[in-house]
């Protein structure tokens, strides 16, 4: 699906819409396909309906909502059958699974800081050991937080050659993505900095591999992180990139848009996909109901963290594209292999109001015919 | 979902339905319901303007100013009644009336001149002159055989719309 050249995409100086390409390509719209002809009377002007009916349609239903909605597994306990067998299902879980798990993350814990923390303090001269030290230990503690939740992690296709001018972009369904990629292989990421141990984590041992952090109110100063990915990513000895180009959370059913950040770079992009299994636990952090804490412990007491990972073929920017274009023809390649349905749009409107670019086009189309049908006759 | 009563019963579904005069089924009131808690976030038993406004594509829309002031502080029996106009079981005499009262901003029956005004503001924001707006709207009011002083009443609005075949339903997804 192209969006269109020319005429479309609507200069302006608005930030926020330089990031999108043209809305009503995917909105359902019954007023806007058909243009009115005829002179203009007073049933036009008072005919509010078409409006009214998409205010209405919006509020019954809206795909950006539905993005953000949790999809718990289907429950089965319903009979008198079924209901013990959960019920011993769930004894397991609580019992006996979640305590060996947390044993389990323990002990990794454990071994993973009784290393790092001499490598780190007493390594400081010799950069080249400590850095791949450090990195082994960070993919080993990945490691154990995935066997944490039993994760089951099929991955498909070859294993990302560290290359330099390289950028790993994948969709994002929760923070554990970035665990489940790194236990393969040594990705630095760009992440949102949080409060509490999350953050403490970030600024500690997630520094060794090589992060970048911003805060949501200063990404619109978007040249600052473009400067940051840019001098990383032309860094030799750096840890590849991992982007998240969606910038949320969103609930592996479906995907909003990439941000064009990581197509400006002038690197190779690599896609990857990423999709759960949701039979037995769904996996979309939804940050407005959980903390990060309680999302952990829910994978913890579940049977497993089943999902699949595609490496996809790497993508270079085409000579006729933009970075706009380029970033949608890459959200399609990894929409298509996760199953995920696209939606246009992004997802910081979780954070935001949409910009009044986008009324605006409505009431200028509507003016537009109302002066044009006044010169009929 | 964890709100205050997050569980309808029969009666209350039954409740609803006689509330809005049946413009939806019983399945669609239950689907309805889930939207419901899932607009109000905080649980207050209605959904504010501002989680309203959170929906992107209600906030585009150059009318939810104004479908705002209806629906801030709707509890669910009175949102259904709200969205019944746009039940494909509406009749058409519904829908009027419910465009009558997006019009009417002060509820007494009658829309004015500058009622009709307010909303043509609405629909073209800056891309018409407010000069402009007011000749567009004097023009198409006199052919009608109206004047600037007219107040129109709901009957005004049959006649006029009536007869255009009005469309105006969404649908309600059921599982």
């Amino acid at each position: 699906m192209s969006s269109g050249k020319g005429g479309e995409l609507i200069p302006s100086s608005s930030e926020l819409d330089l990031d999108r390409p043209n809305i009503e390509d995917y909105l359902p719209s019954g007023s806007s396909i058909h243009e009115p002809v005829g002179k203009l009377r007073l049933c036009n002007l008072l005919d509010i309906s078409p409006t009214l009916t998409e205010a209405a349609g919006a509020i019954v239903d809206d795909s950006f909502t539905r993005c953000f909605k949790s999809n718990p597994p289907e429950p089965w306990n319903w009979n008198v059958y079924l209901f013990p067998l959960w019920w011993c299902g769930v004894v397991i879980r609580y019992l006996i699974l979640f305590p060996v798990r947390v044993i389990v993350l323990t002990v990794g814990w454990i071994i993973f800081l009784s290393c790092f923390i001499p490598v780190h303090l007493l390594l400081k001269g010799h950069d080249k050991l400590q850095k791949n030290m450090e990195r082994a230990l960070v993919e080993l503690i990945c490691s154990f937080f995935v066997a944490s939740w039993t994760g089951v992690i099929n991955y498909h296709g070859p294993r990302p050659s560290m290359r330099p001018k390289q950028v790993f972009v994948a969709n994002h369904t929760s923070m554990i993505d970035f665990i489940i990629l790194e236990q393969m292989s040594s990705f630095a990421v760009i992440m949102q900095k949080h409060p509490g141990w999350v953050g403490l984590l970030q600024s500690t041992i997630l520094e060794s591999v090589g992060c970048i952090w911003f805060n949501r109110s200063e990404a619109k100063d978007r040249e600052t992180v473009t400067k940051k990915l840019r001098e990383h990513s032309q860094g030799v000895d750096n840890n590849p990139l991992l982007i998240f180009p969606e910038g949320t959370c969103v609930n592996n059913q479906y995907s909003v848009m990439f941000k064009k950040g990581a197509f400006e770079l002038g690197c190779t992009i690599c896609p990857i996909a990423i999709k759960y299994n949701k039979i037995f636990v769904d996996a979309f952090w939804n940050s407005r109901k959980q903390s990060f804490t309680m999302h952990l412990l829910q994978l913890m007491t579940s049977w497993a963290v089943v999902c699949d990972v595609w490496y996809l073929e790497p993508q270079n920017l085409r000579p006729d594209e933009t970075p706009i274009e380029f970033a949608e023809r890459v959200r399609d390649i990894i929409s298509v292999r996760a199953g995920l349905k696209k939606v246009p749009w992004d997802g910081y409107l979780k954070y935001s109001r949409p910009s009044s670019k986008h009324r605006e086009r409505k009431q200028q189309s509507f003016a537009e015919s109302v002066l044009r049908r006044l010169e009929e006759k | 979902m964890g709100n205050t009563s997050s569980m309808l019963t029969q009666y209350d579904i039954e409740e609803v339905q006689q509330h809005c005069n049946n413009a939806f089924s019983q399945q669609e009131i239950v689907s309805l319901y889930e939207r419901f808690c899932q607009l109000d976030r905080n649980g207050g038993g209605f959904v504010s303007g501002e989680e309203f406004l959170s929906v992107p594509e209600f906030a585009v829309n150059p009318l939810s100013q104004r479908l705002l002031t209806m629906l801030d502080g709707l509890n669910f029996k009175e949102f259904v009644a709200f969205l019944s106009a746009f039940s494909p079981r509406a009749t058409v005499q519904q829908k009027i009336e419910f465009i009558v009262k997006v019009y009417d901003s002060d509820g007494n029956g009658k829309v004015t001149f500058n009622d009709m005004l307010d909303v043509l503001h609405d629909l073209t924001g800056q891309f018409i002159s407010e000069h402009q707006r007011e000749q567009v709207l004097t023009k198409v009011l006199e052919e009608a055989g109206y004047t600037k002083e007219s107040l129109l009443v709901m009957s005004d609005f049959v006649k006029i719309l009536g007869s255009s075949g009005l469309k105006m339903e969404v649908e309600v997804p059921v599982d």
